[in-house]
């Protein structure tokens, strides 16, 4: 095998799709079509809660097919973990837009005007999660005696922070096409579903289930998919199960595809949270006790709040060490759509409150923001609120000393607060603040979950290299790019000359899902070791002499626990993830004084990843992850009317446009993981968790005292009395 | 003179006649009667420009244009631009495309900013384009660099 | 998802004359020209019309001069030709500032100046301009030509003095003495719906008209008296917060336009903002 081939890992290789998408050239669900194609339209509860009485479709028939449960020939589930959502609802609702029927037609026009009229019996809908008769999931985590440690505060600092509902707001909406037998091999039983995904293999058993169906009937492709963020996680799972129902009814293909109304009205959105925060410190800045109760909103249906709720409270203390330390977290049940996964999933919504928090603590002791978290970082050695004893691959006080370091954060901050003067009636011009945020963020599942997963993956040997079978799915973060980046060097053969297999289940294994900051951490690893194993079999001969020597060679790995790691699932105690990744932001805002708005002017991020395969990658991670935290910290707020999205359009919805992202300066730090590939830890979601604390520190800084999120305007101003 | 029961336009240079109701989307003429699919839907409010193509050379949301605006007219979409050119290589080299769904209508709306912009055109010009994945930054860099 | 469009006819007169006979004898007809308004409710499915009027081929209804010592500005101008055109930016100033405002530079390509105006949205960005400039509003029927002053051409939420027979054909635009001043307050940088919309033109003869705080556009009038009989700052803020009346909806609340309202006032008259 030559050596002597360019390194791709650490180079900022050309996108493997870049091409295509550049050229109009690559295909999402919307842009195919299939001989015979049908289309589907979903009807939706009107009510939030209550049962349906009775279901009528008015007018003309003709031409029309009706879905509804009856249709079912499996089980009325979204098989996920609960498995508590129906599919389509039977006779109870619980939220408003909750899917009842469905309308087939292959005219769209006509799909649109028809109308159907449900009566429903209405009942007293619950919008409020601390009152939840229904609790999905509790978590407790302790660690120490609370008790010892508050006795060893000389003050107490208590606090509560409250975030709202994120959209995912990827620009692609939801969409599928569901075609009935294998559309690939032409077998013409069973049922193949396209669409835009992340993890083609939930929506694989999803189906099983539902259709009731053995998993070589069921085959799922992913298409090119414009943007996920955790949105097309599970919710996939209902619309590929409408449409597959829909297929096998009239026997031919049925494309859905949601407008951006229904998408917004419709799927999942990230956890509201109420976090309240309890903590003994010293007077010198020591924590000595952290005491946290968090109330999670699921929405209607359990979905992931489980694991959303048990990201978000292992998160919940910060990158911070305390000996004593209590986290009770709980999801709870209302009649809004169900919320589910979205980049971060969890740790945004715990950590803009330890965050926030931490600067009130330091403003109450007289210490800079600088300083208590430089007193309270978790070092190597320290152990984490699970009792998880960190490795050298811990770098919370190196990503707060290089960003302080670059912002001249002190020098910032003294200037701002004398520019800002005392407050005056009538003074104008901005008020300006600088704040800043210590986070850190967990790769892979947590705990035993990558066990229970046992991903898979494969590497089958090509003329020239290799091509990679993943379910791991391209959504945008450069999946293709980076798993090939890894395998062309551990084999020894060029970046252009490995390529990546469709995420297709009928020709990938099970990987696991394209979440959770794994696909390169987990699945590159894999992968890893899949291309170490085929260079050794390998040995002198190069790919096509090989197979024409020995033929086919496909080598798959299964994920393999590193050694020591240990985790209690019933305890809540132990090694809650392989490696974390740490970060900080930085962030000046200037506040205009007429009218409260809030404009970010500088933005700085400093993440420490272990390894960065791809560098304008991770950057592009962070760049885009932080514009999403500074929409979800300033912009973005889902109002919900009686259990509805009131605002659910791009026009009333807010998310950050060119001219509401400051310039920023990213920085990479490198402390590699030592089982990651090229000690590479995850990057995906941990930019999300740091900005909205850090505006909100600016804010306090900047003299306006904020304790939610989003800061609009019209809350500064409250704020400002 | 009422209805029109042909559009006729230059798409990318060649001659198209259609037989299209003249209220019929000029996004949906482009994708389902030209059979282009570069041009996306995001929203259909003219909000996320997605659906960005230039007509008679200016960016227009083709989700808010009757197919009969553009009888006479020169429409190019993604698809117009060959593939080589400047824009399109920069967008892959500097990462201004991830999960590209933005990209076509990003890239059309940039060749309208004419060459070598400063950062401020830039941002002025993209204020129509709403992207989720890059925060802006890399499209500003491939811009930067075309 | 697109409304039906099959239901749906559409006139594509060659000229004016041929526009206004068809709204007489072959209404009723919407009239459609950018159609950055009209295709949202048809992408969304709440356009109840079903019979328009193209007036995009009409190029006359899209000038822009000065006649008279008045300038002149098509209806069909769109917010691209005002934010470039040397005379708007020269004669008024405002104007030009609020079609930069609007949407980004695909809308500002294609909305025009008479679809904001007959969209009629309490909202809309160049409605106070038009208000505090005294614009005039000219009318074009088969039969005759009439001019409204923009200041009575609104007389409820979303309902205007424009009969279905006529058309708006230009707006006029007498010279303002004094210093013109807007700003918008949106939901974020670029593509914002207003949250507060003002246009002020300062000196002698003050004049302030705001959008987004009631029914309709509204000229400040007790406010104007107010500053023109020597009124301070102070005072002229709590005349205009009698004279609007701002609502809590998705977007914002009635308390912050109060109070964003005087805080423009302020600004917009002292020449404060960069």
């Amino acid at each position: 095998m030559a050596s002597r081939v360019r390194k791709a890992v650490g180079r900022n290789v050309l996108r493997k799709e870049g091409h295509d998408k550049v050229t109009g050239a690559a295909r999402y669900i919307d842009d195919l079509t299939f001989p015979g194609l049908l289309h589907a339209r979903t009807i939706r509860s009107t009510i939030p809660a209550g049962e349906i009485a009775r279901v009528r479709f008015k007018g003309d028939r003709g031409g029309f097919t009706l879905v509804d449960h009856h249709d079912i020939p499996g089980r009325n589930i979204v098989a996920l973990i609960d498995d508590d959502q129906p599919c389509l609802a039977e006779r109870t609702i619980r939220h408003a837009a909750e899917p009842i029927l469905l309308l087939v037609h292959d005219d769209r026009e006509k799909l649109l005007a028809a109308e159907v009229q449900i009566d429903y019996r209405p009942s007293t809908p619950n919008y409020d999660p601390e009152t939840s008769a229904v609790t999905f999931k509790t978590i407790a985590i302790d660690k120490g005696d609370l008790d010892a440690g508050f006795a060893a505060a000389d003050v107490i600092v208590e606090g509560e922070y409250r975030t709202g509902h994120q959209e995912q707001l990827y620009i692609e909406t939801n969409g599928v096409i569901a075609v009935p037998g294998d559309s690939v091999t032409g077998a013409d039983r069973g049922i193949t579903v396209y669409g835009s995904m992340q993890c083609p293999y939930y929506v694989h058993r999803a189906l099983m289930i539902l259709l009731g169906l053995p998993a070589e009937k069921v085959r799922v492709i992913q298409t090119e998919t414009g943007g996920g963020f955790g949105g097309k996680e599970e919710y996939p799972s209902i619309i590929a199960g409408h449409a597959a129902l829909a297929a096998l009814k009239t026997g031919r293909p049925v494309k859905l595809v949601y407008d951006r109304v229904e998408d917004m009205l419709a799927t999942t959105k990230r956890h509201p949270s109420i976090v309240r925060h309890r903590t003994g410190v010293t007077k010198d800045g020591r924590l000595t006790a952290v005491d946290i109760d968090a109330v999670f909103d699921g929405g209607a249906y359990a979905t992931l709040s489980a694991v959303v709720l048990s990201r978000g409270m292992i998160h919940a203390a910060g990158p911070y060490r305390c000996d004593h330390i209590r986290i009770r977290g709980r999801a709870t049940m209302t009649n809004t759509p169900p919320n589910g996964a979205f980049r971060g999933f969890g740790a945004p919504q715990t950590q803009f409150a330890a965050e926030v928090h931490m600067d009130r603590i330091a403003e109450r002791l007289g210490l800079d923001p600088v300083r208590i978290r430089e007193i309270n970082a978790l070092r190597p050695g320290d152990t984490t609120a699970t009792g998880q004893r960190l490795g050298k691959d811990s770098s919370a006080l190196q990503v707060l000393r290089e960003a302080v370091k670059r912002t001249e954060f002190k020098k910032r901050r003294r200037a701002l607060a004398r520019a800002n003067g005392p407050a005056e009636a009538g003074r104008h011009g901005a008020a300006k603040g600088i704040g800043l945020s210590l986070f850190f963020h967990g790769s892979g599942f947590t705990g035993a979950g990558e066990v229970k997963l046992a991903a898979k993956a494969s590497l089958a040997l090509t003329d020239r290299g290799a091509r990679i079978h993943v379910a791991s799915t391209e959504i945008g973060q450069g999946t293709r790019t980076m798993l090939a980046q890894i395998v062309a060097d551990a084999l020894g053969v060029k970046y252009d000359d490995v390529d990546v297999n469709a995420a297709d289940t009928g020709e990938v294994p099970d990987s696991g899902p394209t979440v959770a900051s794994r696909t390169c951490m987990i699945v590159g690893r894999i992968l890893e070791r899949c291309a170490e194993e085929m260079r050794a079999r390998l040995g002198r001969l190069t790919p096509r002499q090989y197979l024409r020597t020995f033929g086919p060679l496909v080598i798959t790995k299964q994920y393999e626990r590193p050694a020591g790691m240990v985790w209690d699932d019933t305890l809540y105690r132990g090694d809650a993830y392989g490696s974390y990744g740490w970060g900080c932001d930085v962030v000046e805002v200037d506040v205009d004084r007429d009218t409260f708005e809030v404009r970010p002017t500088a933005f700085t991020s400093v993440h420490e990843i272990g390894k960065a395969i791809h560098p304008a990658f991770a950057v592009g991670q962070i760049e885009g992850g932080s514009a999403q935290g500074l929409g979800y910290a300033l912009l973005e707020e889902v109002v919900m009317r009686d259990g509805r999205m009131a605002n659910a359009t791009l026009t009333n919805y807010i998310i950050p446009t060119s001219l509401d992202t400051p310039p920023m300066t990213i920085v990479l730090l490198e402390n590699p993981y030592p089982h990651g590939p090229s000690g590479a830890k995850g990057v995906g979601e941990m930019p999300i968790d740091g900005p909205a604390p850090a505006v909100v520190n600016a804010l306090r800084h900047a003299g306006f005292d904020l304790r939610e999120i989003p800061a609009t305007p019209e809350r500064v101003m409250v704020a400002s009395k | 003179m009422t209805s029109v029961p042909f559009v006729s336009f230059v798409l990318n240079g060649r001659r198209k006649k259609l037989a299209v109701h003249p209220m019929k989307r000029l996004l949906d003429v482009l994708r389902e009667d030209c059979g282009l699919t570069g041009t996306k839907e995001g929203c259909g409010e003219g909000e996320c420009g997605a659906c960005t193509v230039l007509l008679d050379g200016t960016p227009v949301n083709s989700c808010l244009v009757p197919a009969a605006h553009a009888d006479g007219a020169r429409v190019t979409t993604i698809e117009g631009l060959g593939g080589r050119h400047r824009l399109q290589r920069a967008f892959v080299e500097h990462g201004g495309a991830q999960c590209g769904i933005c990209t076509p209508g990003m890239i059309l709306a940039a060749v309208a900013l004419g060459p070598r912009p400063s950062l401020q055109t830039i941002k002025v010009g993209l204020a129509g384009n709403l992207c989720r994945c890059t925060g802006y930054s890399a499209i500003y860099r491939s811009i930067r660099n075309a | 998802m697109p409304g039906s469009i099959a239901t749906r006819t559409l006139l594509r007169p060659s000229s004016i004359d041929e526009a206004l006979t068809m709204l007489r004898d072959e209404g009723p007809l919407v009239p459609m020209a950018g159609c950055t308004d009209l295709y949202v409710a048809l992408n969304f499915g709440t356009l109840a019309d079903t019979r328009f009027l193209d007036l995009s081929r009409l190029d006359a209804l899209a000038a822009i001069d000065v006649r008279g010592g008045a300038l002149s500005i098509g209806a069909l101008a769109t917010h691209t030709d005002l934010i470039r055109s040397p005379l708007v930016r020269r004669r008024l100033p405002m104007l030009a500032a609020a079609a930069r405002e609007i949407g980004g530079v695909q809308i500002q390509n294609r909305g025009t100046l008479g679809g904001n105006v007959a969209n009629a949205s309490p909202a809309g960005d160049t409605l106070p301009v038009l208000a505090a400039a005294d614009a005039t509003v000219v009318l074009r029927s088969a039969g005759a030509t009439r001019r409204v002053p923009f200041n009575a051409f609104y007389t409820g939420y979303r309902q205007t003095v424009r009969r279905p027979d006529e058309l708006i054909v230009s707006f006029e635009i007498a010279p303002i003495r004094g210093r013109q001043a807007f700003r918008k307050v949106g939901t974020r940088a670029a593509q914002a719906i207003s949250k507060v919309v003002m246009a002020v033109v300062a000196g002698e003869a003050p004049r302030v008209a705001v959008g987004s705080v009631a029914p309709t556009v509204i000229r400040a009038r007790r406010t104007e008296a107010a500053l023109a009989a020597g009124a301070s700052i102070a005072d002229a803020q709590r005349v205009l917060l009698e004279e609007i009346a701002p609502i809590d909806d998705i977007r914002s609340t009635a308390e912050y336009r109060r109070r964003v309202a005087a805080s423009l006032l302020a600004g917009l008259l002292s020449a404060r903002r960069p």
